[in-house]
């Protein structure tokens, strides 16, 4: 059994990390978070439990993913060595199949045949989609309009999977919306059904459940740096949408006062409100994000003065998402990790660097950690270590990056 | 005594079961809005559930996240909201509930809008998404301004929960008559008269049955073992399917008038 020891960033018996987080919902839905915050600590607890999931990562999802050492890539930043975190080769292809594992086994645990999950992206639907025909569960997965429209495979891949998926037309048609549908049928199912959460967001516990089952990406890593390069990196980078692949990634790490965590946000096309997913960027001329309540907790939330919830745009339908998971804006609030943010642009440009250099094609969201990587790895000596997080395949986007391609040929202005 | 408590008091002295309507406030305009808070006070509304529009309406099905998005899209703030309730005041003396999600509340400010309330004449303060253990410091800021803090429980709460919940509200107490969102059902849940009855064993507050309720026969029910329903959507849902009719007050008030027929029916 490998799990973390250690105690920092833990947050309260409420799910508070400092005044984020929490569990604001509507009354209903208590009685079932409460329900599963115990089964959650029992589980926790149990070294069977651990087994069973340690077993299945082993065997069906292919853990521990390697970390590669992008020479080629390291050698175009001129400085740090550049260390993958090998997420996409993890079965379904990005590291959500970390948090599905393990919460469908609580399902399990729970007695509950009915799972039901939002998705941005499609990775989560897929991983949960996926987890729901390994243990025989009926599974619907609730997918914003704009989404099912620019993540068409991934739409695919659920349905051949046996899963149901719901479009959601109410709202933005995005992530946001995909989870307000499904807090909605929670609420009206609560007795039979498992609201599967992809990322480390909503009401207490799924910040932190979510983070526990991720933490097996930062886990394998440090052990794997130490084994390859002899000591700590000097810095972690992450793409943030909601978060779990970077605190998955960052939690072992926490302790290591050292390790600089860095998460890099969607800069979308442009600085004004609705243009950008960039929460922690208050500096952006209208649209930064302020301490706020979204879905279940309190974090940094992209809204107007008002307190209504803003528009968001990134290219990755991953990162399109108007609040931060909470565990992210304590450990930002404390000066532990960083946050800062890169645009669509960019994000296409780490996504082509990627695939020339390396024979690797990251999903868009893991593509916005790519230049923030380089820029950080320039400015260090050739003996130290980055570690990026390569939270998922890009196959799902290589439609997309088509299209984009074949709009700005002939644009010159366009980076 | 607060304007709620009294409203209670005086439903109890007459034997008479509470009505409580909603509307969304804004939908479709702010001057509607007042126009149709005289109607519902006219029609025989005991308490007025005014609710404040919010992007991402999570407790709520689709007639009241439309009516949101109806007030979101013509600039509906809750500055507009309090100003609505502070013009309505003068000619209209029953109680208002605000309510709203938290987060507009909270970018307003808590004492800000305890303050508020308390100047525009708003009685109680209800918050779909704010349970009591996020609400401490919120429901001491409303009580310091004699605003009743509303609180909802559901046929879900627990009963250790059920307590901490009325030790903290007044007023009245929002029974959710089943799991699911906002929107009207065929049946009243059995689960509503039971939840009713849980409540009564740890509090002497009145208690106010809502979610699903659409019909006379459903309000009747109600009213045998509870103080007052609420009735939300089927009301939003007469609203907009009038918006564009110069008589809509009409129909609404009509449409009200004919959920509480006939009269003697009201006396318990």
């Amino acid at each position: 059994m490998a799990r973390s020891t250690i105690n920092r960033s833990e947050p309260d018996e409420h799910g508070h990390w400092g005044e984020f987080g929490g569990r604001y919902v509507p009354e209903t839905l208590v009685a079932p978070l409460e329900e599963l915050t115990r089964e959650f600590a029992h589980a926790r607890d149990e070294t069977d439990f651990w087994s069973e999931l340690e077993q299945l990562r082993r065997d069906y999802c292919g853990r521990p993913t390697p970390l590669f050492h992008a020479q080629r890539l390291s050698a175009h930043a001129g400085g740090a060595q550049i260390f993958l975190k090998r997420e996409d080769l993890a079965h379904t292809g990005s590291h959500k199949i970390n948090n599905a594992l393990g919460q469908v086994l609580l399902a399990r645990r729970m007695g509950k045949r009915r799972i039901i999950a939002e998705t941005g992206a499609g990775q989560h639907g897929v991983a949960t989609a996926t987890v729901c025909a390994l243990f025989g569960l009926r599974c619907v997965v609730y997918m914003g309009a704009e989404d099912v429209r620019r993540q068409a495979l991934n739409v695919f891949r659920m349905r051949s999977l046996g899963a149901e998926v719901m479009t959601v037309n109410s709202g933005t048609r995005t992530l946001k919306d995909a989870i307000n549908e499904a807090l909605r049928d929670w609420v009206t199912n609560v007795r039979d059904t498992y609201y599967l959460l992809g990322s480390a967001l909503g009401p207490h516990p799924y910040p932190l459940m979510v983070r526990e089952f991720q933490s097996v990406i930062g886990r394998e890593a440090r052990e794997q740096i130490l084994a390859q390069n002899g000591k700590l990196p000097r810095a972690l980078v992450a793409c943030v949408g909601g978060g779990s692949n970077a605190i998955g990634l960052f939690h072992p790490f926490i302790g290591d006062e050292q390790v600089r965590c860095i998460g890099v946000e969607a800069g979308g096309r442009g600085e004004a409100a609705g243009e950008h997913a960039a929460r922690f960027h208050s500096g952006l001329t209208s649209g930064g994000g302020r301490v706020g309540v979204l879905q279940g907790t309190k974090s940094y939330v992209l809204q107007d003065r008002h307190g209504q919830i803003a528009n968001t745009h990134s290219i990755s339908a991953g990162l399109d998402y108007a609040a931060v998971g909470p565990e992210h804006a304590y450990l930002r609030d404390a000066g532990r990790a960083e946050y800062i943010c890169a645009s669509d642009a960019e994000a296409l440009e780490g996504f082509s660097l990627c695939t020339k250099l390396e024979g690797i094609t990251p999903a868009l969201e893991s593509s916005h950690a790519i230049l923030p990587a380089l820029r950080l790895a320039k400015n260090l000596s050739s003996d130290d270590a980055i570690i990026m997080n390569l939270s998922g395949r890009g196959d799902k986007d290589v439609q997309l990056v088509a299209d984009v391609d074949l709009t700005v040929e002939g644009d010159e202005s366009h980076r | 005594m607060s304007r709620i408590a009294e409203k209670f008091s005086e439903l109890k002295r007459a034997r008479r079961g509470g009505f409580i309507p909603f509307i969304t406030a804004g939908d479709p305009d702010l001057a509607t809005t007042e126009l149709l808070l005289v109607e519902l006070a006219r029609a025989g509304a005991d308490v007025i559930e005014l609710g404040v529009p919010f992007s991402d309406p999570v407790a709520d099905g689709e007639v009241i996240q439309r009516a949101s998005e109806r007030a979101l899209r013509n600039g509906v703030t809750l500055c507009d909201v309090l100003d609505c309730v502070a013009r309505i005041r003068p000619r209209m003396a029953t109680p208002i509930v605000l309510f709203s999600y938290f987060n507009p509340l909270l970018q307003f400010g808590e004492d800000n809008l305890a303050r508020e309330a308390q100047r525009v004449g708003i009685d109680g303060v209800l918050v779909t998404d704010l349970i009591p253990e996020e609400a401490e410091s919120w429901t001491k800021k409303l009580r310091e301004y004699d605003v009743d803090p509303i609180f909802l429980v559901a046929p879900t709460t627990s009963d250790a929960r059920l307590a901490r919940i009325v030790s903290q509200a007044s007023g009245f107490i929002y029974a959710i008559s089943r799991a699911g969102v906002t929107g009207p059902r065929a049946d009243l849940s059995n689960e509503a008269e039971a939840l009713t009855q849980r409540i009564r064993k740890v509090s002497a507050l009145p208690v106010a049955v809502g979610f699903g309720i659409s019909t006379n026969e459903q309000v009747k029910s109600v009213w045998r073992f509870a103080d007052a329903a609420v009735i939300g959507s089927a009301i939003v849902a007469e609203i907009e399917k009038n918006k564009s009719d110069p008589n809509m007050l009409g129909h609404v008030g009509n449409f009200v008038r004919d959920l509480l027929r006939p009269g003697e029916d009201r006396h318990s």
